[in-house]
C-alpha cells in the first residue's frame, strides 16, 4: 500500500521465511513508518476516527442481527427486548445507534475539513471521489439501518425515501415496487433492508482501503497545502500520529460515551418508539439529524422530480469538486476570499439543517403582523423561504469556486511544510533523519 | 502466409461467438437475480376487499388496508359535495371533476356522497389527514399539501390527485375494491 521505500527487516528467521512468501508484516510495517507531513493539526486526526466507528458499527452490528428479528410481526419488539432483556442490550443497541450518529459527525468534520485545506486537488482526486462513494454508501447504510427498528419514523422514512423512485419518469412504479417487494412497504421491504443493511459496512469497507491505498499513493495533504520537499518536512506515522490520533479518539469517545450513558435517545426521534402504523403517519416526519441539510433541499422545490434532482445534485456536485476548484492554492490559509465563501457555505449547511428539521410553513423569524380579510398574519420569512435561501448559499459555493480561482489573489506561502512550522530559525540536527 | 490470415479470421470469428455465448449465459443468469426482488405472488394475489358503505355516517371516514395502503371511504356532508361539484377545475395542477372521479353505482348514476380513494398522498406517500388543510379536504402533514373535498390537488407539492382505486359496486352500498 504505502509508496515509501521499505524499511522493514525480520529479525528472526520466521519472519524472514514469510517475508518471502507472504509479505504481510512488511505492509503493516511500512504502514506504520509511512512518512506523514509533520505539520498535520487535530482535524487530520478524524480518518483514524472514522476507521474507529467503522469497525465499531460492524462489531455491534453483528451481535445485534443475533438478535434482531426481522420480521413485520416482530422487529418492533425484537429491538425493544435487545435493549431491557438480552444481556448488555442496554448498551450495545445504543452503541449501535448512537454510532451511526457520531460517525456521520466525524465524517462531516473529515468532509469539511478536505474541502478547507483543498485535499481534493491534484494529485488527490481518487481519495476525494473514493471518500464521497464511502459517504453515498454510508448515508444508504443508515437509511437502511433506521428502517429496521420498525418504528413510525422507520416506517414513513422508508415510505419516504423509497417514493423518490416512484418520481423517475415512465418506470418510477414499477421500479417502486420492485425495490419494496410489494405495493407499499411491507414484510419483504424490511427483510431486503436487513439483508442490505449487513452487506454494505463491507462495501463501505473495502472502499476504505481504496481510499487509503489512494491517500498512501499520494501523499498526504496538510494544513499549508505545499508537498512534503525534504525528509524533514515528514514524520514517521508512528509514533507521532498514532499517538495524535490516539488522543483524539480518547476525546472523541469522550462525547460518544456520553450519549450513551447519558442520552440514549437524544439524537433519535420519540416517535420511533410507536410502532410502524400503515395507516397512521406521523404529524411531522423527519430524518435523522444528519439527512436534514438534504431534506430542506428537497421541500425547498414546488415539484416533486426537481426537488429529488436538487438533492440529488447537492451530493453529485461534491464529486466533480476537484475540477470545479480551479485555484492552484490548495490551503484556504492563503485564500481569503475563497475562505469567506468557505464560511458562508458551511453556514448555509447548518441553515439548511435547521429547516429541514421544522415545519415548511411555521416561520423562521417574523418583523410583524398584518391583517388581510379579518385574519391575522404573520409577516416576515418561513422555513420554505428560508431553505431556498440555504439551498442558494450552498449551490452557489460551487459556481463561485472557479471564477475564484482565476481572479483571487492568494496570500503568501512559506516555502516549506518545515518553515511554516518552525519559521526561518534551523531546526536542531535531527539524530537520525 | 495465406493459410496463417485464414486462420486469423477463424480465430475472431471463435473469440466473438465465444463472447457472445458467455455475455448470453452471464445476461440469463443475472436476470433471476434482479427479478427476484420484485412483487411475489402472493403480494399480487392479496385480492379485493369489500366495503359496506351503509356502516359509514355522513361526515366521517372509513379508513381500510387494501394491498398494504389505505383505501379512505368518506360520506360526504352535502357542503362538501357542492364544493367539489361547483369548483373550476380548469386552472388545477390535475384537472378532474368530481364525477370523473366517481363510479357509477348498479343504477347508472354516480352516488356522489360516498368517495372512495387511495390514501396516499401523490407526492411520497404519507397518509394525509381529513377535514384539514386550506380547502377542507385532505392535507399531508409530510410536505404540505392540501387536497380539496374531492381529493383533488390544490396547493403544495404533489403532483396529481389522491388515486382512485379499481373498484365497483355490487349493490347500491357495497364496493368491492381490487
Amino acid at each position: 500500500m504505502s509508496g515509501h521505500a521499505s524499511t522493514y527487516e525480520p529479525k528472526y528467521a520466521a519472519g524472514r521465511w514469510l517475508d518471502k512468501r507472504l509479505p504481510i508484516v512488511r505492509m503493516g510495517a511500512d504502514f506504520m513508518t509511512y512518512p506523514s507531513p509533520r505539520n498535520l493539526n487535530y482535524w487530520y486526526t478524524f480518518g483514524g476516527i472514522l476507521t474507529l466507528c467503522l469497525v465499531a458499527q460492524i462489531i455491534t452490528g453483528v451481535i445485534l442481527a443475533m438478535h434482531y428479528v426481522p420480521h413485520i410481526d416482530y422487529a418492533f419488539e425484537s429491538v425493544q427486548r435487545i435493549r431491557r432483556d438480552v444481556p448488555f442490550g442496554w448498551l450495545l443497541q445504543p452503541m449501535h445507534a448512537v454510532g451511526a450518529s457520531m460517525f456521520f459527525f466525524a465524517v462531516y468534520i473529515h468532509m469539511f475539513r478536505g474541502l478547507y485545506y483543498g485535499s481534493y486537488k491534484a494529485p488527490r482526486e481518487m481519495i476525494w471521489i473514493l471518500g464521497c462513494m464511502i459517504y453515498l454508501v454510508m448515508m444508504a447504510t443508515a437509511f437502511l439501518g433506521y428502517t429496521l427498528p420498525w418504528g413510525q419514523m422507520s416506517f414513513w422514512g422508508a415510505t419516504v425515501i423509497t417514493g423518490f423512485f416512484g418520481a423517475v419518469p415512465v418506470v418510477g412504479e414499477s421500479l417502486q415496487q420492485w425495490l419494496l417487494g410489494g405495493f407499499s412497504v411491507n414484510n419483504a421491504t424490511l427483510n431486503r433492508f436487513f439483508a442490505l443493511h449487513y452487506l454494505l459496512p463491507f462495501v463501505i469497507a473495502a472502499f476504505v482501503g481504496l481510499h487509503v491505498w489512494a491517500l498512501h499513493h499520494a501523499g498526504q495533504n496538510n494544513p499549508v497545502g505545499i508537498e512534503p520537499k525534504t525528509k524533514k518536512d515528514t514524520l514517521s506515522f508512528h509514533p507521532y500520529y498514532t499517538v495524535k490520533d490516539g488522543f483524539a479518539v480518547v476525546l472523541f469517545l469522550l462525547i460518544f460515551a456520553f450519549f450513551i450513558f447519558y442520552q440514549p435517545d437524544a439524537l433519535g426521534h420519540s416517535d420511533n418508539y410507536i410502532q410502524a402504523d400503515p395507516l397512521k403517519t406521523p404529524t411531522h416526519i423527519v430524518p435523522e439529524w444528519y439527512f436534514l441539510p438534504f431534506y430542506a433541499i428537497l421541500r425547498a422545490v414546488p415539484d416533486k422530480l426537481m426537488g429529488i434532482l436538487l438533492m440529488l445534485g447537492a451530493i453529485a456536485v461534491l464529486f466533480v469538486l476537484p475540477w470545479l476548484d480551479t485555484s492552484r492554492v490548495r490551503s484556504m490559509r492563503f485564500r481569503p476570499v475563497a475562505r469567506m465563501f468557505f464560511f458562508i457555505f458551511i453556514f448555509a449547511c447548518f441553515i439548511l439543517g435547521l429547516c429541514g428539521a421544522k415545519s415548511p410553513d411555521d416561520m423562521a423569524f417574523t418583523v410583524g403582523e398584518r391583517v388581510v380579510n379579518g385574519e391575522s398574519r404573520l409577516i416576515g420569512l418561513n422555513f420554505v423561504w428560508l431553505s431556498r435561501i440555504g439551498t442558494f448559499l450552498y449551490f452557489s459555493y460551487f459556481l463561485i469556486l472557479p471564477i475564484l480561482g482565476l481572479i483571487e489573489k492568494p496570500t503568501e506561502r512559506p516555502d516549506s511544510i518545515t518553515k511554516s512550522v518552525l519559521g526561518d530559525k534551523h531546526p536542531k540536527p535531527a539524530v537520525s533523519g | 502466409m495465406q493459410n496463417e490470415q485464414v486462420e486469423e479470421g477463424r480465430r475472431d470469428f471463435i473469440y466473438l461467438a465465444t463472447g457472445a455465448v458467455a455475455a448470453a449465459g452471464v445476461a440469463s443468469v443475472t436476470w433471476p437475480l434482479v427479478a427476484q426482488m420484485g412483487k411475489a405472488a402472493d403480494t399480487r394475489a392479496a385480492g379485493s376487499i369489500e366495503i359496506d358503505l351503509a356502516g359509514i355516517a355522513e361526515g366521517s371516514q372509513l379508513k381500510m388496508l387494501w394491498r398494504g395502503k389505505p383505501v379512505f371511504v368518506r360520506h360526504r356532508t352535502p357542503e362538501e359535495i357542492a364544493e367539489a361539484e361547483n369548483a373550476d377545475v380548469s386552472r388545477y395542477p390535475d384537472p378532474q371533476t368530481d364525477t370523473e372521479r366517481l363510479v357509477p353505482t348498479p343504477s347508472g348514476e354516480v352516488n356522489p356522497k360516498y368517495l372512495v380513494m387511495i390514501g396516499v398522498c401523490t407526492h411520497f406517500g404519507c397518509v394525509p389527514v381529513g377535514e384539514q388543510g386550506d380547502y377542507g379536504g385532505w392535507y399531508c402533514p409530510c410536505h404540505g399539501s392540501h387536497y380539496d373535498t374531492s381529493g383533488r390537488i390544490r396547493k403544495g407539492p404533489a403532483p396529481t390527485n389522491l388515486a382512485i382505486p379499481p373498484y365497483e359496486y355490487i349493490s347500491d352500498t357495497v364496493i368491492r375494491v381490487g
